[in-house]
Order: structure tokens, then sequence, then C-alpha cells
């Protein structure tokens, strides 16, 4: 829900229902980065209800297409960060799997030599 | 940052370098922050008694006014963000989130915790209880078992949805300790997956021909792929449920349900999830001799090492920052005792050996002019780098902590989403 102005659009407060600190902050931080906003920050009325209020003010641009631009900002972050970690975690399984193989073959060949060895003492 | 790294001890060339420094030779136009203002932005200095410049600075424009950027966008935040696993096993994992802003590595956090499905046990029907764990302990005790079965395949339990195949695992629990026996202990290895539903009859007051059951299956959860070679049990097999004496007996039925943590912390997939900023341990001054011993000996967390320089001469050196655990044992033991003398000037008392110049000036001079402060209250840093966050993820064994880090994300992106589509 958003309450602003009908004069100037500028400014105005956004309620999100079942949001908490989760998601206001990290917008919040997205809000501040971006050069047009003034004022960015976020409130909960109560602990007791579920609802948070964001207020965007800018230098000039709608509150809203800011607000949406800052939100869209934090999905393509997350995009990015699901991405880079989905590839280190793949690469450090494969290289685990490559540590154990080497391990196996090593031990695999201390094995053979441990039998070589024998057969020469017999 | 660089002129933060090259603090680490003064060398004979920085000594030399600095004897030969001319302000002329400055460029016209300073370039970045100065280093107080980047130490400030860039890490979280810890004095002896607090640690100071906690907050990050968001601001876009906060450094504006001398021509630096502080903003973080998309492709600079690209850039620069990278993810180095540490470890990883099937319950745990620890991983460097390098390049992330607090708020949003926060945010991973609290849905890790709190917003992440799982199953857990959620109804418990008691057929007969004569151990002395009372009903509502142990149906409790019995919520609280983490269950290995894959969230993503089930469905939530409405309020008027009839449980099915879809959103209800049912385990049965039937353990007796027969007259004459020992003590015995209930395990979770003794509850049984139904894959068929529950075998509780409904009373009816029609008493109809076909009895109804607790559950309306309509296949049984073998068929589904995933299950159809790995049944679903307790992600531990030795977790104590209750202890039965002598003739004592349980016997129940328990009916799993897909939750989240915010309703009740049995759902929560992690035993915790948390993270810690990047320890950063400096020496401003070189510790030689018997001070670098007294450096190794004083830190419980053993992150200080000898280097030997040949010809007997030893140094100290930060082997392991990673270990620190800011316990300040350094700043708080280490060192003789600073007597402040009048005019300002402090002096160390002098104790055989080398004597000790106390630094002067300088960013890290600590404020704390009370009485028994160490010198080498500002001859050792104890930092924290800031967007540099060592992530550790326990799951309790439902998902492999990879997937529900994966899932976490997911969350907050359909968070984004929701606010995007509720906005146009």
């Amino acid at each position: 829900m958003e309450h602003g102005s009908i004069t100037n659009n500028s400014h105005a407060t956004f309620t999100l229902t079942e949001e908490d600190h989760t998601l206001a902050n990290a917008v919040r931080f997205v809000l501040n980065q971006d050069p047009r906003v003034t004022v960015g920050a976020y409130t909960i009325p109560h602990p007791s209800h579920e609802k948070v209020n964001i207020r965007v003010q800018t230098t000039g641009d709608p509150a809203s297409e800011v607000f949406k631009d800052a939100c869209q900002e934090l999905m393509q972050i997350n995009r990015h960060v699901r991405s880079v970690f989905d590839k280190a975690v793949t690469a450090y399984k494969a290289e685990e799997e490559r540590k154990a193989k080497e391990a196996e073959e090593e031990l695999k060949r201390q094995r053979e030599l441990f039998g070589s060895m024998d057969i020469e003492s017999n | 940052m660089e002129s933060v790294e090259s603090r680490r001890i003064v060398t004979d060339e920085e000594k030399l370098e600095a004897k030969n420094f001319n302000i002329f030779d400055l460029p016209d136009v300073p370039k970045g922050l100065p280093p107080h203002l980047e130490l400030e932005r860039t890490r979280v200095v810890c004095k002896v008694d607090a640690p100071t410049h906690t907050t990050e600075t968001i601001y876009s424009g906060a450094y504006a006014f001398m021509g630096v950027d502080n903003s973080v966008n998309l492709e600079n935040f690209s850039e620069n963000f990278k993810v180095d696993v540490i470890s990883l096993t099937e319950t745990d994992m620890v991983f460097d989130m390098i390049g992330i802003p607090a708020g949003i590595a926060n945010a991973f956090r609290r849905i890790l915790l709190a917003e992440l499905p799982s199953m857990a046990i959620e109804k418990v029907f008691v057929v007969n209880n004569t151990s002395i764990v009372q009903d509502e302990v142990l149906a409790h005790r019995l919520g609280l078992v983490p269950i290995a079965a894959d969230p993503r395949l089930f469905e939530y339990l409405s309020e008027n949805d009839q449980p099915n195949e879809m959103n209800t695992i049912v385990f049965k629990l039937h353990v007796k300790c027969p007259k004459g026996d020992s003590r015995r202990k209930v395990l979770t290895s003794e509850l049984k997956w139904l894959p068929n539903g529950s075998e509780l009859l409904k009373e009816s007051a029609g008493g109809s021909t076909k009895q109804k059951t607790y559950t309306s299956f309509s296949r049984s959860q073998d068929s589904f792929p995933e299950f159809a070679d790995n049944p679903i049990t307790p992600s531990f097999q030795d977790i104590l449920l209750a202890k039965l004496g002598p003739g004592q007996e349980i016997e129940l039925e328990a009916h799993a349900v897909k939750g989240i943590g915010k309703t009740h912390a049995k759902w929560s997939p992690v035993a915790t999830a948390w993270y810690r900023m990047l320890p950063e341990v400096i020496l401003l001054k070189e510790f030689k001799g018997k001070h670098a011993e007294e450096l190794v000996k004083v830190c419980p967390k053993k992150v200080f090492d000898i280097e030997d320089m040949g010809q007997g001469r030893k140094r100290a050196t930060v082997a392991r920052p990673r270990d620190c655990s800011l316990c300040r044992e350094c700043l708080r033991e280490g060192g003789e005792e600073v007597v402040p003398k009048k005019g300002g000037e402090e002096v160390v008392p002098k104790k055989g050996g080398e004597e000790v110049v106390p630094k002067k000036g300088g960013e890290e001079k600590a404020e704390v002019k009370s009485k028994g402060k160490r010198e080498w209250v500002d001859q050792v840093a104890l930092r924290r780098v800031r967007n540099h966050y060592i992530f550790t993820i326990e799951s309790t064994g439902s998902q492999p902590p990879d997937v529900l880090f994966t899932e976490a994300v997911k969350v907050l992106e359909d968070k984004c989403e929701r606010v995007i589509s509720e906005l146009s």
C-alpha cells in the first residue's frame, strides 16, 4: 500500500504487510545506494503487527518508481549471489572429489608397493 | 585499502620513505579517501574497551564532497562479490561471503532461521502411553525431531485441507518394555514411516461400512520417485524420546506437516545460522625477541607465531588472524603499564633489554587514559573487515546446507517480486 501526496509524488511511504526487517533493511540499503534518493528509511510501528513502513523521498523522480527499482536491483543482486554461490559450491565439490580420488589412488599405489615388497621378502 | 595493508609492520624502508616525505610530492587533487576515513569505511576497529565505527556508511553520497562514490550498483557489486567455500559436509557448511552489504547478509541469515520450510511433527495421536513421560511432553519432544524429507516435495496443510499424501508424513511408534525386562530407551530409530497414511480408525457415529482413518491418501508415498528407494526417516536415529520401565508401553501415531520457523522453531531447517566479520590483526610495530614471545604467550587463540630472522633474532608474525576471537587479551595484558606523566608525555618504564618507544599520534591511538593502560594498546590493531562475512550454516539434516542457502536467496527474491507486482 502506498501513502503519498497527490501534488508531490516524489515523497511516499509504503506499507508492506507480512514483512519485517528481513526485507525492509535490505531494501533500505539498496534505496540508499540510489543517488536519486534523499531519504530511505523504514519503521515497524508495532512489534505485534506484521507490518512495515518504508519511507522514500527522492530528488524528483516518482517515489514508487524509485522504490520499485530498488526491489528490482535487490532481486538482481540476489540472482548474482545465487549464481556465484552455486559456482563456488560446484567447484568445491569437484575439488573434494578430485582429492578423494587422489588419496584413494595413492593408497592403492602404496598397497601395491607393499605387496611387491612382500613377494620379494618371500 | 593499500595504505591499511602496508601498516602491518613498519620496515626500515618505510622509515626511510617517511623521512624523505615531502608534502609537495603529493598529487594536486587528492585521490580516494584519506587513510583514516578509508579505515572507518572498510573496517571496524576494536579498541580495548569497545569497538568503534561499527555502523556501515550506506548513503551513496556520503563521501561525495571528496569525489568518492560510495554507491554499490549492480556492476561494481558483481565485480567485487566473491564466495569461498571453506568446508562443506552433509550438515555443516562454512563459507566466506566477500563484498556483501550487512543488510543483505543479515536477510539471508534471518530467512535461514525463520522463513525456510521443513517438515516437523505437528499432530500426535496417542493410543496408549503408560510411560512416565506425559503425553504432551512426549508430543513436544516428537515435534522437535528433525525429519529427513525434502519439504519442496510437499505442500502446506491449510486449516480446511484434508491431510493427504502431498502434505502429511505419518509415523508410527509402538514400543513396549515387557514385564521382567530391565528399563529401556525409546529412540527415534523406532519411528516407523507409514507411506500409506494413518492406520488409526476414526470413530464414526453412524457405523458406516467403510471405516475412515485420520488421513486420506489417494496413493502411497512409496510411489514418489524420491522416496521409492530411500524411505523417510528422522535425520538422526539416536535421539532419545522416552524411557520405558518394565510393563510400560507407548503406542502412537505422529503426523508431520510442512511449516516455517516463524510459526514454531521446530520447523527451522537449521540448528543455527550465523556469520562473523573477518578478523584482521595488525602489528603496528615490530615485536622482537622477548616481546614477540610475550605476544605469542598472551594470546589464548594462538593467533601469533614467531618468525626466525636468522642470527637468533626473532620477530612476531600474525599467522592465524582468522582465529582471533577479539578477546583483546593482547591489549589488556600485553606489555608494560603506561604511567601518565605531566605534560601529556607517556613514559614506559624501562625494564632491561630493548627500549620501547610508544607510538605517538596516529589513527590507532586509543583514547583510554585511565590507570592501568598497557603499552600494547597502541601497538596491536584488532579490526574486522566489513563486507567480508564468514557464514556458518548448521543444518538439522533435512536438507544439505548449500541447498538451504540457495533456497534462502530464492525466498528473498520472491519477496522482492511480490513487492514489485503489488506496486505495478
